[in-house]
């Protein structure tokens, strides 16, 4: 195993660095050091100049631009060939990929063709040091426990979690940035695609505050009292934003982008008020890291009272309204300059 | 085209709704106790299933449910039955239990050459008791056939099937010759409930019941999970402060408040 390299693979898309790659180069250059290997980044695309250059600087010693004009938009049939030509040929140890849709698409069949397999979400990396393995520990049974696997098959490809491990911090030195060009067949693209469509999605993790309603709402109307406590919130801070939980989301009430938990967004805001959710793990995990956590439930057992500050075990249909008309009343009543949250944030 | 076969592969799971904490972790067997949990389909599997039914309603077709594992409540997956599958097929075997992720496929795809023909294989995108979320993209891999990641919508037309796939910032409309395979995400929906008659007649409808020596799978490859350590997870627990008040208006403004005073 000795020399065998770390592989990062860079989250692009659509020609644009993401920069949650810096994070997986950080992971990356610590088990580098470890194992006193050498680190190499991979971008994918038809154009990888100016990225490569950007990226050069964060501590990999190689930079692989595996270009292709059909590589230019995410395909992950193409995707998934080139890095099996590239691994082919560097034979890396370890390949680390962000835990995101793309590679959640490219990696395990990677992996697959490799002769290998792929843990995904991993939220901590070790070195064995008896054997030189990578131990990699990811939360399962919805967040009740955390499991370290071990595979002895390489490449040993992971998922990592974002925002868990540590960005690379941006050094004098440059890295060798080598070009690896690929002929890609168009017969091995076996899904066409048609169009993509951009969608005012929200992001969830952007919020300073999120108002979260889950099956207790009882349908979609009630979410308008929830809409309507956010409005007057937004008078105290910059984003305000309403959310669910999964159930909601499979019942069709909400659109899924507002979903939180380990599906959906995994947030932390300053305040995070639960209306109608009963707290499963897989919810609780995605929010629980939140600063002020209020549960508002009729149901006194209910898990999200255990993570909650504060709790109301009542009817979110009167209690949300008078929170709202007291929380106005007290932003028109008090100083104005110690009201606004917003100046503070 | 009409009449197309669809198979659904469905995980029999401990439930992921039940409230934190009832799932052990037994530390010295490096195994999960979940003896207090009830047993369910994997809801993203139902969200499968929910896809595959709506396929058959608008193009005609026949739905299959395949479930593989050990100690397979059939009363359970009844359920497939009773919401509109056309046939369950249940693949029991000792050495099922608690296998890696590669193993499931493999299992999966040998009960899949089993069955024979198919158009349509469709899985949830992950399964809620080890979330690895590759077991359907490693099958479409290990029975060659076009795979898209995350649907979020399938349809089937003239010999091929129609995706709107989850992207970052939005969808993809992809498309693929048949046979595919397809992971559906719960934004295609929950599944329907069953009606009482369906649920009557379901339960006088054959269960095709087959072993692991049923099918031609090399035992080799199937593994056990390769855990060096079961650990307990970070503790989440705060200590609540519970609003009080005879109506629950005054509880909703003593709670606002407190927040004022908070982040006032």
């Amino acid at each position: 195993m000795a020399n065998r390299c770390i592989l990062v693979c860079g989250e692009t898309r659509d020609g644009i660095l993401d920069e949650r790659t810096l994070e997986m180069i950080g992971a990356g250059r610590e088990l580098a050091g470890k194992l006193g290997v050498e680190i190499a980044v991979a971008l994918l695309g038809d154009d990888l100049d100016g990225i490569a250059e950007e990226i050069s600087f964060f501590g990999a010693d190689k930079i692989y631009k595996v270009v292709s004009p059909s590589l230019g938009t995410f395909a992950p049939d193409l995707w998934i060939r080139a890095l099996e030509e590239l691994c082919k040929q560097i034979d890396p140890q370890i390949v680390l990929m962000l835990h995101s849709t793309t590679w959640m698409d490219v990696g395990p069949r990677l992996a697959f063709r490799l002769g290998s397999e792929t843990t995904t979400d991993c939220v901590g990396l070790e070195i064995d040091e008896k054997d030189g393995l990578l131990l990699k520990t990811k939360p399962v049974f919805g967040g009740n426990a955390l499991a370290v696997f071990k595979c002895e098959k390489l490449p040993q490809f992971v998922t990592v979690r974002r925002n868990v491990m540590k960005p690379a911090a941006r050094l004098a030195a440059q890295g060798e940035i080598v070009d690896f060009p690929v002929n890609l067949d168009p017969s091995m693209l076996r899904v066409e695609s048609i169009k993509t469509v951009k969608e005012q999605a929200v992001s969830l993790e952007k919020a300073n505050v999120i108002v979260a309603g889950g099956r207790g709402i009882g349908g979609p109307e009630g979410f308008k009292e929830l809409e309507d406590l956010a409005e007057s919130l937004k008078q105290s801070f910059d984003e305000v934003m309403v959310g669910c939980s999964r159930p909601v989301v499979d019942s069709g009430w909400v659109p899924a982008d507002r979903q939180i938990g380990l599906s959906g967004a995994m947030v932390q805001p300053d305040l995070y008020i639960a209306v109608g959710i009963s707290g499963a793990i897989q919810h609780l995990v995605g929010m629980a890291r939140s600063r002020t956590i209020v549960a508002v439930n009729t149901d006194i057992n209910s898990s999200i009272f255990a993570v909650a500050d504060y709790g109301v075990v009542d009817d979110y249909k009167r209690v949300i309204p008078s929170l709202k008309d007291r929380w106005e009343e007290l932003c028109r009543d008090g100083d104005k300059d110690t009201c606004l949250c917003k100046a503070n944030t | 085209m009409t009449g197309i076969k669809i198979l659904v592969c469905a995980k029999q799971i401990p439930d992921p709704e039940a409230p934190m904490g009832s799932a052990k972790i037994d530390f010295e067997n490096k195994r999960m106790d979940v003896s207090a949990l009830r047993q369910v389909i994997n809801p993203y599997d139902e969200n499968a299933i929910e896809a595959a039914l709506k396929i058959k309603e608008e193009s005609g077709g026949e739905v299959t449910v395949l479930s593989l594992g050990h100690n397979l409540d059939s009363s359970l997956l009844r359920k497939a039955l009773a919401v509109g599958a056309d046939r369950l097929i249940l693949v029991e075997d000792p050495r099922f239990e608690d296998i890696d992720t590669n193993s499931i496929a493999q299992a999966l795809s040998a009960a899949i050459a089993r069955i024979g023909e198919f158009d349509l294989v469709l899985t949830g995108r992950q399964a809620g008791d080890w979330d690895s979320g590759h077991t359907g993209t490693v099958l479409g891999e290990m029975l060659g056939i076009p795979t898209i990641n995350l649907a979020r919508s399938v349809k089937t037309e003239n010999g091929h099937v129609n995706v709107l796939k989850i992207v970052p910032g939005g969808y993809e409309e992809v498309r693929a010759a048949l046979p595919a395979l397809v992971t559906v995400s719960n934004e295609v929906g929950g599944l329907r409930y069953p009606s009482m008659k369906m649920i009557l007649l379901s339960r006088r409808r054959p269960v095709e019941t087959w072993k692991g020596g049923d099918l031609q799978v090399t035992w080799d490859d199937i593994n056990g999970r390769t855990i060096t350590e079961l650990l307990a997870p970070p503790d989440l627990s705060r200590k609540c402060r519970f609003m009080e008040g005879d109506a629950p208006e005054e509880k909703g403004r003593n709670l606002a408040t407190i927040l004022k005073r908070e982040f006032g």
